[in-house]
């Protein structure tokens, strides 16, 4: 999180609403670790990261819902053989996010 | 700082201040979103704010947070509605925001210049440390936090005891003069990474030198000597890459030949 922060003060100033994804935990292969963060503003603002590239046009459709209802989930991209996940890591890893709005 | 400050706040504060700080939060089960700053002193207490919504769940949540930062990792865990262990009604994410490690680099030479750059990048917190004071200047080396005119030794006796396996000491000066006690200063810290610049035949001296300062054949295998990786860097910027990457590949146990254990020319 601490690369997305000033992005983050600055957002908070404008008085925007934003979402905040983080990665909580990963099994297999995956790009980033732990902790690494991205986070989208109600007007499609991005910062940050969660993969190499893979899943986060997911994560924003993801972290606008967050925003326009206020949730607060998990959200999983792992290996694309499930329905579920139609957006996939090509590095065969999972990946769960934690996606909530930055209220607190 | 003000208690009505928010917990974005606190954090952001004590990030923006290089101070350890920790955050849980419940990722799903009852509260999800709930959270718990841990912030420790210097003294070894804590203080903490924000709950989990259980006082049991939040003492057992900040004895693994002060854990968790302490490792530098995190990531999440799971535990009962009152913090009982091997249950998982509630998965909390526990995430550690350790200080930025520290190099230091000796020797204020061109190479030390693109090192503190590269190292900068890499999220360190770079020192650089020569006795003249011509050399150690802010202006040579604009991407330092600190730039000392010092003794080596003298500032790794100031420096040295706060640091740790995430930290790394650089000694380019490749001047006996400087490097020797640069090298035992070096030594006598806990750091992870130390390495010497240096052709073949200055490191050969050097490690003369060194044993005859009563340093043992233990104590010298530490020393990444010459420093960086075998990648026939050419320039300051190349071997700083090499420096670098030399140290991720120490850290994370991989194989990767070091000029150390390679022989040849190090320049191709």
């Amino acid at each position: 999180m601490k690369e997305i922060l000033a992005d983050l003060d600055r957002w908070k100033r404008q008085g925007k609403r934003v979402a905040l994804a983080r990665v909580v935990d990963v099994e297999g292969s995956g790009p980033r670790l732990p902790g690494a963060a991205m986070a989208v503003t109600e007007d499609g603002e991005v910062a940050g990261s969660v993969s190499g590239g893979c899943v986060e046009g997911a994560v924003v459709t993801e972290a606008l819902q967050v925003i326009a209802d206020g949730s607060r989930k998990m959200v999983t991209f792992g290996y694309s053989d499930d329905e579920a996940f139609a957006v996939g890591l090509t590095c065969g890893g999972t990946i769960h996010l934690f996606l909530e709005p930055l209220d607190w | 700082m003000a208690d009505d400050d928010s917990l974005f706040t606190r954090l952001r504060q004590a990030i923006g201040s290089e101070a350890p700080i920790a955050l849980a939060t419940v990722v799903q089960g009852p509260g999800t979103g709930a959270k718990l700053l841990v912030e420790p002193a210097a003294d070894g207490s804590h203080s903490s704010s924000g709950t989990l919504g259980n006082p049991d769940l939040d003492r057992v949540v900040v004895r693994d947070l002060i854990g968790e930062l302490a490792a530098g990792t995190s990531g999440v865990r799971h535990y009962g509605p009152n913090g009982e262990a091997r249950q998982d009604e509630v998965m909390v994410f526990l995430e550690s925001f350790a200080p930025p490690p520290q190099m230091l680099i000796f020797g204020a030479v061109d190479f030390t210049a693109a090192l503190s750059r590269v190292g900068k990048v890499l999220g360190y917190r770079v020192t650089v440390c020569d006795a003249r004071p011509v050399f150690a200047t802010t202006q040579r080396f604009p991407y330092a936090d600190e730039v000392v005119v010092d003794w080596p030794h003298r500032l790794l006796e100031k420096m040295g005891p706060g640091l740790g396996p995430r930290d790394a000491i650089c000694v380019l000066t490749h001047d006996p003069k400087f490097d020797v006690p640069a090298v035992i200063g070096a030594l006598k810290t806990a750091a992870g990474y130390i390495g010497a610049m240096g052709s073949r035949r200055t490191t050969d001296d050097r490690n003369e030198r060194l044993r005859a300062e009563g340093v043992s054949d233990d104590e010298l295998a530490r020393v990444l000597a010459p420093i960086g990786l075998d990648i026939g860097a050419r320039t300051p910027e190349e071997t700083a890459i090499s420096i670098c990457a030399e140290i991720i590949a120490l850290r994370s146990g991989r194989l990767a030949p070091s000029l150390r254990d390679t022989s040849g020319a190090i320049h191709t």
